[in-house]
């Protein structure tokens, strides 16, 4: 062995390449398996920022399946019951420029209202709710739980006879808290207050590129 | 003492591997648009240039010098680094997902980024021992995440500057690192 590797540097240089190589891969056959990760850590954190109305209005069948879908690549602003705020709030925790959000926002927070002299009982809004916020039983008349309403809508549609509202939450001394203010952006014209770094954030006239 | 002093200066200032020997310079302008990702491309690098100085002069003190192969330094070099990416990449994967995915592409381009092989080449060159190897790599490093967090700063500021037309975007970038590297080079003489 040593004199073949002394006598022929061709065989000595392949030899030294082959046994590095090995090494290494032992290294980092050792580092996937110490360091694997479980799942997609970035989905979890994409999850948690969605509202867990699990309405589907994404047009993906819940939250969860939607943070799958954006970890992909889908867009961020498919989400209603989250608002702009969502929106804004996925576009930071993904480096991303923040969209406008696709369809109505719903910056009132309702609940769903069934007028129960109305509702005949066909328990279709019931199987319609994601959240299991419906009580009632088939002919008997539904209500909804307040509490637990997520304020999506999907029990509207399927009404036969129409009796499902939409009624905001009345604002009561409990609720009720400071507004909070715009962002700086919005007084600036669409300029998004990230977009200016600190020491301009007192000069209005500084716009971005 | 002082000559670890002597390095790390020649290092960081004088022989800037980005501003003054124009190494590295894809990530100098392809991650500078966020000092946030700046720092975590520099923190990365940095982490990446010291283990691979390190790892490739022992790999040339121990393996190719014994068996006179020196003439194999570049390609045994370049399997050295690309193992410590991939190390690092998995490392950050695990630690902080969301590094992970800021730095996306850029991590495993560490690979390709020259000063990493520039600097393991210029330690066989220089005759480096085993600190002074370290500690080379850890400068270099240094060198270059102070220049791209200041690059990236600069570019920070002049996304929202009123930049004439024609110079917008890539142009005003370039213009900005010719005048660093510009500046940079007053360093010379000063060790």
């Amino acid at each position: 062995m040593v004199e073949l590797i002394a006598q022929n540097p061709l065989a000595a240089a392949l030899l030294a390449l082959v046994c590095l190589s090995l090494v290494f891969g032992a290294v980092l056959g050792f580092a996937a398996v110490r360091f694997r990760v479980e799942g997609d850590p970035i989905v979890d954190r994409i999850d948690a920022l969605l509202p867990q109305t699990q309405c589907g209005q994404c047009g993906y069948p819940g939250c969860r399946p939607y943070a799958e879908a954006i970890s992909g690549g889908d867009l961020i602003n498919k989400c209603p019951p989250g608002g702009q705020a969502t929106v804004k709030a996925l576009a930071e925790l993904l480096d991303v420029p923040e969209p406008e959000l696709d369809g109505e926002a719903d910056n009132v927070k309702s609940v769903a209202f069934i007028r129960e002299a109305e509702c005949i009982g066909c328990t279709k809004c019931i199987q319609a709710c994601p959240v299991d916020a419906i009580l009632g039983a088939a002919k008997q008349m539904h209500t909804v739980i307040a509490s637990e309403c997520t304020g999506c809508d999907l029990c509207v549609e399927p009404c036969p006879v129409d009796c499902i509202e939409m009624r905001p939450v009345p604002e009561t001394l409990s609720s009720w808290g400071w507004e909070i203010p715009a962002p700086i952006g919005d007084r600036l014209g669409g300029l998004r207050s990230r977009d200016i770094i600190a020491t301009d954030r007192d000069q209005p006239g500084s716009r971005a590129a | 003492m002082q000559e670890t002093l002597i390095i790390l200066i020649s290092t960081v200032l004088v022989n800037n591997f980005v501003l003054v020997q124009f190494l590295g310079l894809c990530p100098f302008m392809g991650v500078s648009n966020k000092l946030e990702t700046a720092i975590g491309m520099s923190s990365a690098t940095t982490f990446v240039l010291t283990l691979a100085s390190v790892s490739t002069y022992l790999v040339n003190v121990f393996v190719l010098m014994p068996l006179g192969l020196e003439y194999l330094q570049t390609i045994a070099f370049i399997l050295v680094i690309a193992v410590v990416v991939q190390f690092t990449k998995m490392f950050i994967e695990k630690s902080s997902p969301l590094l992970y995915r800021l730095l996306g592409v850029f991590l495993p381009l560490i690979t390709t980024n020259c000063a990493v092989l520039g600097v393991a080449l210029l330690n066989v060159t220089r005759e480096h021992n085993f600190l002074q190897a370290a500690l080379y790599g850890f400068g270099a490093a240094l060198g270059f995440s102070l220049a791209l967090v200041l690059f990236s700063a600069m570019r920070e500021r002049l996304a929202v500057a009123d930049v004439p037309v024609v110079f917008k975007g890539p142009a005003i970038a370039m213009i900005t690192a010719g005048l660093m590297s510009l500046a940079f080079m007053g360093f010379a003489g000063l060790v």
